[in-house]
């Protein structure tokens, strides 16, 4: 795929480009990869935010908004031109720097773990052997974000907001965690590209089947990692308004928001990778179908690409708003007890019986041991 | 054996799959949104919107400074002074509604023995300024006047009922 994009570029452009020093042209490439990731991600956020209120809408018998451009799609547009002209507003007596940063701080993880995620066979901005661990070290730096923006508003329910979501998020994260040792163990890598390699051949050899209570939890974890109802306490508007982010308008306000989309998508687009295949299509394995893997047109549907991945990832999107329709908040202390006394209990039992499995060469695991 | 099953259907998120499927069903459910600008509500001939004064078909006023529609106003909206007219008659020389006060009760359009203050079926109005609150004896004469149509079909649509 790549050599046909290179055999439209005009040959006297190619020239030019070859004339490059071998660095400058490296840096580019990776910039280029960096900017094209960044652009659609933030494109799909935008309208993963239209998507939320149109889906909720309709679970409510509502329409969803219809106003800003045909069917509405202009929507996410308007609201960012709203927040980015509305006053940033600094109380008095917070930090100002931590205040300032503390947006940033949510949004840059959940924008730079992209950089490890495949989103199709050669699409990749860094193809680290380490990607499991890079993509665990930055969900968790998300939370940093959250306490400061707490701790330097300097205002009780902002703290409340920000300590109720640090609880939360250390005790899914050891959860997920456990769930991506099963991940790891199934596959035999830390690197995302493998984990989705190991899964190739179709719907049946999807980690979900063999995986399936650590799928559960992964997903479940994912959604209180997000901060999003039932476990949204972190923000709880009945009791402390707004939580960490009670303070913040404009500006401030929309990078909080972004990376909260922003971290739902990742999660989103991760459970498919690790769980669903990636960009890996159900028909793969099917003889019949393999005669359209080449066609330039519906090949992805029959052989994996990119829309596979988005459709998996848009689907857990889909997810997500259907569990806000649907639940009431978590009591808090019922979160916590869902976090260490369910979730940690059954991702270690499951952890053991992989192990079993692999040991007695049964399923999916026969050879591992070898 | 109730405690296993019980059990079981814990693990199987058997609760939580009900209630999303409800909300999977009402997903495909048209929407009961009415979009207002463009679509509206029908109304009522008795609807108790923008009130009115009206006069007789010769053009002389309805009202006779009775003042009960004031005595029965129970937000206090209503403020009335009254002259001897030249025909000897008693006249309104003021008769002020404040919109801000009134609750739109009716109870001015029912107290009325000549019919001369409705409350007619316009709700969609607004101010511009302080005091446009205020509907003078003018402005609601003028109303009466302009929408004398539609408040008399209503007057007849309501009449078998009074």
């Amino acid at each position: 795929m790549p050599e046909l994009f290179a055999s439209l570029v005009p040959a006297f452009a190619q020239d030019a480009w070859n004339l490059l020093p071998p660095l400058v042209q490296y840096l580019a490439t990776v910039l280029f990869k960096i900017l094209l990731v960044a652009i659609v991600v933030i494109l799909i956020v935008a309208f993963s935010t239209y998507f939320e209120r149109k889906v909720i809408g309709s679970m409510q018998a509502r329409v969803g908004p219809n106003r800003v451009g045909p069917i509405g799609l202009g929507q996410p547009f308007a609201d960012v031109i709203k927040l980015l002209v509305k006053e940033v507003i600094v109380p008095a007596k917070s930090n100002r720097f931590l205040f300032v940063i503390a947006p940033l701080l949510s949004l840059i993880p959940a924008l730079a773990t992209w950089a490890v995620i495949p989103v199709n066979d050669w699409f990749v901005i860094a193809d680290i052997n380490a990607g499991l661990l890079y993509v665990l070290a930055l969900t968790s730096l998300g939370v940093y974000g959250v306490i400061l923006a707490g701790w330097a508003t300097n205002s009780k329910y902002a703290f409340l907001g920000a300590m109720r979501s640090a609880a939360q998020i250390v005790a899914y994260e050891i959860a997920m965690g456990f769930a991506l040792v099963g991940i790891l163990m199934a596959a035999g890598s830390l690197n995302l590209g493998e984990i989705v390699r190991a899964q190739e051949g179709g719907l049946q050899y999807w980690f979900l089947w063999p995986l399936l209570p650590l799928f559960l939890v992964y997903w479940i974890s994912g959604v209180a990692e997000t901060n999003r109802a039932p476990f949204d306490v972190a923000e709880g508007e009945s009791e402390i308004v707004a939580g960490f982010h009670v303070e913040y308008s404009g500006v401030a306000f929309a990078l909080f928001f972004l990376a909260e989309y922003a971290n739902m998508v990742l999660i989103a687009s991760l459970t498919a990778i690790f769980f669903l295949g990636g960009w890996g299509s159900p028909f793969e394995g099917i003889a019949a179908f393999e005669r359209f893997h080449d066609n330039l047109f519906f090949g992805w549907f029959f052989a994996g690409g990119f829309p596979w991945l988005f459709i998996k990832m848009a689907f857990f999107m889909y997810t997500f708003f259907w569990l806000r329709a649907t639940f009431p908040r978590y009591r808090y202390d019922q979160i916590m007890r869902l976090g260490w006394k369910v979730f940690i209990p059954v991702t270690i039992v499951w952890i053991a019986v992989e192990g079993a499995m692999a040991w007695f060469e049964v399923g999916p695991w026969a050879g591992l041991t070898g | 054996m109730n405690r296993i099953v019980s059990y079981f259907k814990t693990f199987a998120l058997w609760e939580l799959l009900k209630g999303l499927s409800v909300t999977q069903k009402n997903f495909f459910r048209k929407s009961v949104t009415l979009e207002y600008p463009e679509e509206k509500t029908p109304q009522s001939p008795r609807f108790r919107g923008l009130h009115a004064l009206r006069r007789y078909p010769n053009g002389e006023e309805r009202c006779i400074a009775c003042k009960l529609c004031e005595a029965v106003c129970p937000a206090l909206a209503i403020t009335i002074e009254s002259h001897v007219g030249e025909d000897g008659t008693r006249r309104t020389s003021r008769y002020d509604i404040d919109l801000f006060k009134c609750i739109y009760c009716g109870f001015c359009e029912e107290a009325c023995p000549v019919d001369a203050i409705v409350e007619t079926r316009i709700h969609e109005y607004h101010m511009e300024a302080p005091g446009e609150n205020i509907m003078t004896k003018d402005k609601l004469l003028a109303i009466g006047e302009k929408y004398d149509a539609m408040i008399s079909a209503d007057e007849a649509a309501d009449a078998k009922y009074r």
